[in-house]
């Protein structure tokens, strides 16, 4: 049946629940799988990747299948869908298929398809000289940053989202097309502390966020929020009940005992956080989500705020690269990260990757102890003697 | 075909032709050349944004460009939306960056009739600069499940969206819909009639609901899935549709299927409800393959390293030393594996994928109370349900999760996520909402405070006592 042209579609404002269809949920995966997706479905036997970008999962049938991987932007145009939908008609039959991190990938069932594949999507640059679809993005290498909306369609961010991830991208381009490294290295992007993203658990983790307390629309709040409400939602119990001059309901704030969560303006629109000079960017290092070898870590901050430096984010790449080569130099195999900064020791880290270690890496903040030394193993740096001189202990 | 007839929609959802739904001409569809794109300006002047345009890697900001060349090569006669609204997006991203503050106001709850998610409202706080994206709703799309698709389908979707919608989107979202972003008010039930009666396709979750669950690739294309993830996150999406889309719980809650312990969609970081496939046999070995890596025949990690030379593969040291459980060993040229000892870590199957695979009596392990930092910390699932049959129609599954929400319904706080009342009221409770026994699985080791809250029960004799008996024996 043919979409409408009709402004309004087949929707009747004045009845409008004539013809409302609900609780269908998603298509069916079975149709979207191209012919030898389904034919071999649960009889892959190995897989193996053939150069940057490329791999082959053989069946127990014999068959291949050649997946071609590229660099998708998660924010793209319709237009850019429809030419990866013209490449997937002219090479792989009408089929493609997106990664959990955004990627495109496009498959074929034999190796003399991957070449003009290859070929074809390699050629295809914007008019201002980017790649459009980069091969890319598998195993031992940096594949692609999942982040979230940023300044493009969020209403909390402390950042840009989209901008910070080209800006790396761009940076660490060699590396998509590569597998040098030790492991692979997942980096991800979340322009707010609520993290939609979740990118908790990520070898190089970029969370914006603010770093002044919320300015109160004192007219307004009474109106516009639930006040017991805004007052619950501070974790650290920093805004309590106030009244305005003129007698008005509002809340005050201890400046002190503010996190710069945003929980509070989640809640409720009159008590903004974000500031051009406040809002930065804070820097973790050391997760992964993988069981294997280690368990799952979370992300640590090594480096607590760099300043929002729009569009190219120096800053946020410079500790990218210092921590990117430092893990490559030094890392053993299968290293991810968060294992190898571990085993050498997070001083020995920090000294590696020629990064400051300030008071603000040190948690204060619920179950803090847990991350205290509690022992007397550990490495001297040259923040240790900077320790011992402080405290009289050395000349 | 692998035994066609597994998998079938609950409702026949019929073939998705775009010739015959859709909008835009061919013509239409090729209206602009590389010229043009060439020299075509914005309304705006955005050099913040026209940076995005240098490097390597692809710009979203050349790719908007285009998008914006196109609608106004389409005019406003073909479209719904404003002309100008990739313009006005890229002109507010603009001053965003200017100012170092976003532009899109708090909140607005808009939607579709019946529906409390799928749509999120969004209002530009400068309509009067940007009047194209003064309204600028986003519409989550329900994605198929490992978001493998038909151009068919998505060649309509786009037709859809640019017709309706800015002709922007995010394929996809981080929870896994697909996203349309930007449309007005006057748009959202019209593209939701068109995409449920027309793609028999619906919207995904948002606010406190079920969030649009999502899956690994699986045995669609991996050979170590242990099960069913596409089918098995199908089939709960559609029993738990009144969840997905009519908000009930105290905050969000989200499903994510993992085919085996890599993890591929971090559902042990970011999922309420994690699932992860395992096995509870013996890994299964090929000793000719082990032979082959050991010879340097076969390139281990699947050739994953193969941009730096890290010398003759070593077994010992590469995998058996790795082994974090030291459960393997070499006897008589085989490698002999201890699986009684093995934690399933993945590392000797992803390092030899031609030689191990994960055992075939496989199943699940369930794992509760992943979120992000927002509010007491971020939180990781917790492992408490070690091994789980999953086989189609799932009921096990549904009775787990059905006495998971009764109890976080009745209990959790406003936006408390599971894994916080899981905090608040202890394992200990959870593991009596679940009927289950606890086991040292559970922990990474006992506590060191003996603090315990025993109950009442618990104690010989109970907690009724009197003072004047305590008295009998013991003077003041």
């Amino acid at each position: 049946m043919a979409l409408s042209k009709e402004k309004l579609g087949t929707f009747n404002p004045e009845k409008p629940m004539e013809g409302r269809i609900t609780d269908i949920g998603p298509r069916h995966f079975w149709e979207m799988f191209p012919p030898i997706i389904q034919k071999n479905y649960g009889k892959w036997d190995y897989h193996e990747i053939l150069e940057p970008g490329v791999l082959v999962h053989v069946s127990e049938t014999g068959d291949k299948v050649f997946t071609v991987r590229v660099g998708g932007v998660r924010f793209m145009s319709v237009e850019h869908v429809r030419e990866m939908c013209d490449i997937a008609d002219k090479h792989c039959g009408g089929y493609l298929r997106f990664t959990t991190r955004n990627n495109i990938e496009f498959m074929v069932d034999s190796l003399d398809k991957v070449e003009a594949l290859k070929k074809d999507l390699e050629s295809r640059k914007h008019v201002t000289g980017s790649y459009k679809f980069p091969v890319g993005g598998t195993g031992a290498g940096i594949t692609n940053i999942v982040h979230t909306q940023g300044y493009l369609h969020c209403h909390t961010p402390a950042t840009d989202a989209s901008s910070m991830v080209k800006a790396v991208m761009d940076e660490v381009f060699a590396d998509f097309k590569d597998m040098r490294f030790p492991a692979q290295v997942r980096i991800s992007m979340a322009c707010c502390l609520n993290m939609c993203g979740a990118v908790h658990c990520s070898d190089i983790a970029y969370v914006g966020y603010h770093r002044k307390p919320p300015v109160i629309d004192h007219e307004v709040i009474d109106g516009l929020c639930e006040i017991p409400l805004v007052i619950a939602a501070c974790p650290t119990a920093a805004i309590s009940p106030s009244k305005t001059e003129s007698g008005k309901k509002t809340v005050k704030i201890k400046n002190e005992r503010c996190m710069f969560c945003g929980n509070c303006y989640t809640m409720c629109l009159a008590v903004p956080l974000s500031d051009k000079e406040g809002d930065g960017v804070c820097i973790l290092a050391g997760g992964k989500v993988s069981n294997r070898i280690s368990p799952p870590k979370f992300s640590k901050v090594v480096v607590a705020c760099v300043p929002n430096t729009f569009p190219r984010f120096p800053e946020v790449v410079d500790a990218t690269m210092k921590i990117l080569n430092a893990y490559s130099n030094g890392a053993n195999k299968y290293e991810r990260v968060g294992d190898w900064a571990e085993r050498i020791g997070w001083e020995r880290f920090f000294e590696v990757c020629d990064i400051p270690f300030t008071e603000h890496l040190i948690d204060d903040y619920r179950l803090a102890y847990d991350t205290y030394r509690t022992s007397t193993q550990f490495k001297f740096t040259e923040a240790a003697w900077e320790v011992s001189k402080a405290a009289g202990g050395i000349d | 075909m692998a035994d066609e007839t597994k998998f079938v929609p609950e409702v026949d959802q019929g073939p998705i032709k775009y010739d015959e739904m859709r909008i835009f001409s061919d013509e239409d569809l090729n209206n602009y050349t590389e010229e043009e794109l060439k020299n075509y300006k914005v309304k705006y002047d955005i050099p913040f944004c026209e940076e995005m345009e240098k490097g390597p890697w692809p710009s979203y900001v050349a790719d908007a460009k285009r998008e914006a060349l196109h609608r106004h090569k389409l005019g406003q006669d073909k479209l719904l939306i404003n002309v100008d609204v990739v313009d006005d997006l890229l002109g507010q991203a603009e001053l965003s960056f200017v100012n170092g503050e976003t532009h899109w106001k708090h909140g607005g709850i808009v939607g579709v009739f019946g529906y409390g998610g799928g749509v999120i409202g969004r209002y530009s706080d400068v309509p009067e600069k940007f009047p194209g994206i003064a309204h600028f709703h986003t519409m989550r799309v329900n994605q198929p499940m490992s978001k493998f698709y038909k151009t068919e389908y998505l060649r309509t979707l786009c037709d859809l969206w640019e017709y309706r919608g800015s002709g922007l989107m995010n394929m996809h979202g981080s929870t896994g819909d697909i996203i349309l972003l930007g449309t007005f008010t006057e748009q959202l039930e019209p593209t939701f009639f068109e995409m449920t009666q027309k793609l028999n396709q619906d919207l995904g979750g948002s606010g406190s609901n079920l969030r649009s669950p999502s899956c690994c690739i699986g045995k669609a294309r991996c050979e170590w899935s242990c099960y069913d993830t596409q089918d098995l996150c199908y089939q709960l999406t559609m029993h738990y549709q009144d969840e997905l889309h009519r908000p009930a719980f105290p905050y969000k809650f989200k499903f994510k299927f993992d085919g085996c312990p890599n993890c591929c969609v971090a559902s042990i970081a970011r999922a309420d409800m994690s699932f992860i496939g395992i096995w509870k046999d013996d890994i299964r070995i090929n000793q000719e393959a082990v032979k082959a890596y050991i010879n340097g025949e076969v390139e281990p990690n699947a050739g994953a390293h193969k941009g730096k030379d890290w010398g003759k593969f070593d077994i010992q040291k590469e995998v058996i030393g790795l082994c974090p459980t030291q459960c393997m060993w070499m006897e008589a040229g085989k490698l002999m594996i201890d699986n009684k000892e093995c934690n399933r870590c993945m590392h000797c199957i992803n390092v030899m994928p031609k030689a191990l695979k994960p055992g075939k009596d496989t199943g699940v392990a369930i794992l509760f109370g992943a979120k992000a930092p927002i509010l007491e910390g971020a939180q990781m699932s917790t492992l408490t349900i070690p091994f789980m049959k999953v086989e189609s129609p799932y009921d096990n599954v549904k009775d787990v999760v059905d006495k998971v929400w009764d109890w976080w319904m009745e209990e959790g706080k406003n936006r408390e996520r599971l894994g916080e009342l899981i905090q608040r009221q202890g394992v200990p409770k959870f593991l009596e909402v679940l009927e289950i026994p606890p086991m040292p699985q559970m922990v990474k080791e006992p506590r060191s405070n003996p603090y315990i809250f025993w109950k009442e029960d618990d104690v010989p004799g109970g907690w009724k006592r009197t003072i004047d008996e305590y008295r009998q024996r013991h003077k003041r």
